[in-house]
């Protein structure tokens, strides 16, 4: 049986770059049946266009389901839209976007975060009830901090990539946006577990109901979450946060992560190398619009992809090709992925006496829109969501409170397949909070 | 440090042409991101990670394949079930 | 030799692995002859989103070559990805291997040009797909264009690296064709589907500097295109000039190497681990793959088995349905069996371009006996097969020797119709019987040769012989 959902809202935020006016979905009793879900367009939709926000896959549309696509389909979901995003998952703000930005539903004149930024907005706005994102360096957690809603980043490997138009492969996840954390929970489980077709997917499943007891839970607070570049008024409206969570009888534990340092710079030559061979594809020859015939293949390719792409993502293709290029890989590429190994050691290191890791999901809150021009202030943003993609453990953002009228996000990060724990401190905080 | 035509090198080898006007604040915005990446000096020596998972293959049976129709659908211009290309000669 | 002279010659041979299925996605491999695009997904159309997936028969399939050609396999190996644009090449990557290659250091045996027996080192083996293919059809309005067909868009390849051990394009021959009938005898690789093997090929002048020989496609290509690039490189010697460290590429069609002076080769591949795979660790797999009986080992028990020559030996042997073929017949007369398949079969279904699995071994089998039972000349027995092959060229039923002889009088001529034809040749040629009643004994040839015209090869000429020197020396008394 096939059931209709009937989708009339106003985009006011320009959250979806398409969209059905009747979604039909199974009436099976799944346990997302007839509840509307925003997809971002990087992941693909069988018959619906997906076009990571770009030029260059204009027009495109997938002959197959991504398979949490599949999954949400067999659960029932009504899939509404596809959501704006920064073109290929490349930015912080849903600017870079060849269908204009995203405006944040709190406020018009700021950003919503990005690089899910129409999925988070569609959820704020309360167009949807849940969205998928995708978390490279932080494009869940950024918008869901920027937007007041919850979104996760599972641990590496809990949920499978099959389908979602990689940007850096090594990073990357799919995961949950919504209004609650139970949203959040349910959309999890639906979307988790082993997928033949991603062979970097494990065989665990996501069946859980949060918990809110903390009692006796051990939070690590690293210093370099509350350092420099910080919001002084964020880390404050975080602090006390996690002074809520110890009202609940969580103890803290101060620490360090040394390889905080570069692991920024880890990142992004991580995924900037990945992100010049991934894109390397987009050619228009066997999909997006065509490349024409002209001159030799060369010349073609070159024209059509210095006018397709937009300016960032053009910056991180280059980037990388240079960080793999000969001469510069040991320098850049392979530096990279020693420290990004430190960094994970670093986590399972201090996760190894505590429970979980706390601080703020963004050193600040949402910019204006045209705040941010300068490409490595914005790269900066990412400092505090980096570290959990480098080391591929879970990590959630929770609203926690406003600064300026504006929602700030508390990070709770695990060891890795903890994705349950941190849903359950999550959990306590906002059942706290509410 | 790189200059322009470092940049013009790599733009080549990543097949995008980048405009003469543009390629400026491409090459210092390069640098700007570059010197930021020399933290990565500090690294101290050691080595990459392994992935946990391994040997992770599949039976040698055959799947269906796209219907050609399907294959071919999202190209521009095809020509007997082929798809074109610019020319490689 | 001038050793000064001295040629080095190194491989990079690709071979494609005959799994069912693609490298990295469930399609078909059993592309040829498929209308274009066909045996493909979103996954070897390089689809946005689609992931790589491993076939464990191709790997175990490597790890067989590795055992054969003596290789050890590391801990651990890896995929990497080798970035360069190209229209055949969807993903604009090339999932191969790089610096964690299956398995390395190896060897394989081969004969030198004098005979003795060389051992070729083998510096690697390497997993990795296969791109498109590029159509271009003629004609003034489609010049300007390629057009692309991904059928074989990720089939399975294995790189096999030698070391610069070769040291004539002869010898480079003969270790293709050893490494040819090795592959084939693992039941890994088919030799004779179209494309199925590529080398390039690394050649020099000892003291001079290296030229890559880019694009061989066959067997003869290989000793072709190394011959060329000799004789270029040794002219260019001895005029005193330079010899630029190159990349050259082979035409097939006229023999020749010219350089592809276009930048696009300088390729920086920019390899990095493969990040949507995981690492291999295969190396105690090693116990539990069989090898089968090898070319070497064949050769040596049909010598013992069968009493051969070491060529016939080594020429059954050398193809693993040539030796299959032989073994199903040897039991006739394998002394007899190897000649007519060594020395003749072959040249008969080579002239035809036939392959031996055209021609059903009951019948050449059934074609010896009747040789072995004195029951047709050699001359006739060549003439049966000639007339079988024919027709099974032609796709008929392959009709049985026996059946050959009688409809054509093929039967070796006996008995009475032996003195008869003696007799009637003899009354024919009075001056000739008088010349060799008169002491020349070279009307004796003449004689036969009569006979045999008269016979079509039907009579034994060793018979004959004696027959017809019997009969005159009857006259003379």
């Amino acid at each position: 049986m096939e059931g209709g959902y009937i989708f009339d809202e106003k985009d006011r935020h320009n959250a979806f770059i398409s969209t059905l006016d009747l979604a039909l979905f199974e009436t099976n009793g799944g346990p997302l049946e007839g509840i509307a879900v925003a997809v971002k367009d990087n992941i693909s939709t069988a018959g619906m266009p997906t076009t990571c926000a770009s030029r260059i896959l204009e027009g495109y549309v997938p002959p197959y389901d991504a398979h949490v696509v599949t999954l949400l389909r067999q659960a029932g979901a009504a899939i509404v839209g596809k959501t704006n995003m920064d073109e290929f998952g490349m930015g912080t703000t849903t600017e870079n976007s060849a269908f204009g930005p995203t405006t944040n539903p709190v406020d018009p004149g700021r950003v919503p975060g990005g690089s899910s930024g129409g999925s988070a907005a569609a959820v704020a706005s309360g167009m949807v009830d849940m969205a998928l994102g995708s978390d490279t360096g932080g494009s869940i957690r950024c918008p869901a901090a920027f937007c007041g809603v919850v979104g996760l980043k599972p641990t590496f490997g809990r949920v499978s990539r099959y389908g979602l138009i990689a940007y850096s492969n090594s990073l990357e996840q799919i995961g949950p946006l919504g209004k609650t954390v139970t949203d959040v929970n349910t959309l999890m489980s639906v979307i988790a577990g082993p997928d033949a077709r991603d062979s970097t997917t494990y065989d665990r499943p996501y069946d859980h109901t949060p918990d809110p007891d903390v009692k006796g839970l051990r939070i690590a607070v690293p210093e370099e979450f509350f350092g420099e570049g910080v919001d002084p008024a964020v880390s404050a409206k975080v602090q006390n946060a996690i002074a809520t969570l110890e009202g609940l009888g969580a103890e803290t534990i101060e620490c360090s992560i040394p390889s905080m340092t570069y692991a920024l710079a880890a990142y992004y030559v991580t995924c900037t190398s990945e992100a010049s061979s991934n894109l390397a594809r987009f050619d228009g020859v066997r999909y997006g619009p065509e490349v024409p015939a002209v001159r030799s293949w060369h010349d073609e390719f070159k024209t059509y992809r210095g006018e397709r792409f937009g300016k960032e993502v053009q910056r991180r293709i280059l980037l990388g090709t240079f960080a793999l290029s000969a001469g510069y890989y040991g320098k850049y590429y392979a530096k990279a992925q020693v420290a990004r190994e430190n960094v994970r050691r670093d986590f399972i290191r201090v996760l190894k006496d505590t429970d979980v890791i706390a601080g703020p999901t963004m050193p600040s809150i949402a910019f204006h829109l045209g705040e941010k021009s300068d490409p490595l202030s914005m790269y900066l943003a990412d400092i505090l969501t980096v570290p959990a993609n480098l080391a591929g453990v879970p990590a959630i953002s929770v609203p926690c409170g406003t600064v300026d009228r504006m929602p700030v996000g508390l990070q709770i990060i695990g060891p890795h397949f903890a994705d349950e724990k941190v849903m359950d401190v999550a959990y306590a905080f906002e059942q706290e909070v509410a | 440090m790189v200059n322009e035509s470092d940049v013009e090198i790599i733009a080549k080898l990543a097949d995008i042409s980048i405009s003469k006007d543009e390629l400026g604040a491409f090459t210092s915005q390069f640098n700007e991101i570059l010197e930021y990446f020399d933290i990565l000096d500090q690294v101290p020596p050691g080595e990459e990670g392994m992935p946990d998972l391994e040997n992770v293959l599949r039976e040698d049976v055959v799947t269906p394949s796209l219907s050609q129709e399907e294959a071919t659908a999202n190209a521009g211009e095809t020509e007997d079930g082929f798809i074109r290309a610019p020319k490689v000669m | 030799m001038d050793h000064d002279q001295q040629v080095i010659i190194g491989l990079e041979i690709h071979c494609q692995l005959k799994t069912k299925t693609k490298l990295f996605c469930g399609c078909s491999a059993d592309f040829q002859g498929a209308p274009p695009n066909t045996h493909c997904c979103p996954i070897c159309l390089g689809l946005p989103g689609a992931m790589p997936r491993l076939n464990k028969q191709a790997v175990i399939y490597a790890l067989k070559v590795a055992k054969a050609l003596n290789l050890e396999v590391p801990e651990y190996s890896e995929f990497s990805r080798k970035n360069y644009f190209y229209p055949d090449l969807p993903k604009a990557y090339q999932i191969s291997q790089y610096d964690k290659p299956i398995a390395e250091k190896g060897y394989l045996e081969i004969e030198d040009d004098e005979g003795h027996t060389k051992i070729v080192r083998i510096t690697r083996i390497h997993l990795e797909e296969d791109p498109g293919r590029l159509v271009h059809k003629t004609g003034r309005d489609r010049a300007g264009y390629s057009l692309v067909d991904y059928n074989r868009s990720s089939i399975p390849l294995i790189e096999i690296v030698t070391e610069p051990d070769l040291r004539s394009p002869k010898e480079a021959r003969r270790f293709l064709n050893k490494l040819r009938s090795t592959l084939e005898y693992l039941e890994v690789f088919d030799g004779e589907r179209e494309g199925s093997i590529r080398v390039d090929a690394n050649i020099s002048i000892k003291g001079h500097n290296r030229v890559e020989c880019k694009n061989i496609s066959s067997y003869k290509g290989v000793e072709k295109a190394l011959n060329f690039e000799i004789t270029r490189q040794r002219n260019l010697i001895r005029r005193g000039q330079y010899i630029t460290r190159e990349t050259r590429h082979f035409m097939e069609g006229r023999g020749i190497t010219t350089s592809s002076r276009s930048k696009e080769e300088e390729n920086d591949y920019r390899y990095f681990p493969e990040p949507d795979l995981r690492p291999l660790r295969v190396r105690s797999w090693l116990d539990d793959v069989e090898l089968p009986e090898l070319p070497d080992a064949r050769r040596d028990r049909f010598m013992r088995d069968y009493g051969i020559s070491v060529n016939h030996a080594r020429t059954l042997t050398g193809d693993l349905k040539v030796a299959n073929f032989y073994e199903q017949i040897a039991g006739v007369d394998p002394k007899l069996a190897a000649t007519w398949v060594a020395d003749i079969l072959l040249g008969e279904l080579n002239y035809r371009s036939m392959k031996i699995d055209q021609v059903p071994p009951i019948n050449i089998g059934d074609l010896i006996a009747l040789i072995r039972d004195d029951a047709i000349t050699d001359k006739s027995g060549v003439e049966v097969m000639r007339t079988m092959l024919d027709h099974c060229l032609n796709d008929e039923d392959c009709p049985m020797p026996a059946d050959i002889v009688e409809e054509t009088g093929l039967a070796k001529v006996k008995g009475g119709e032996f003195d008869a034809i003696i007799a009637s040749v003899v009354e024919a040629n009075p001056q000739a019987v008088s010349d060799y009643l008169a002491g020349k004994k070279g009307a004796l040839n003449f004689l036969v040769g009569q006979v045999m015209k008269e016979t079509r090869g039907r009579a034994d000429p060793k018979v004959l012989n004696a027959q017809m020197s019997t009969y005159l020396d009857t006259l003379e008394v």
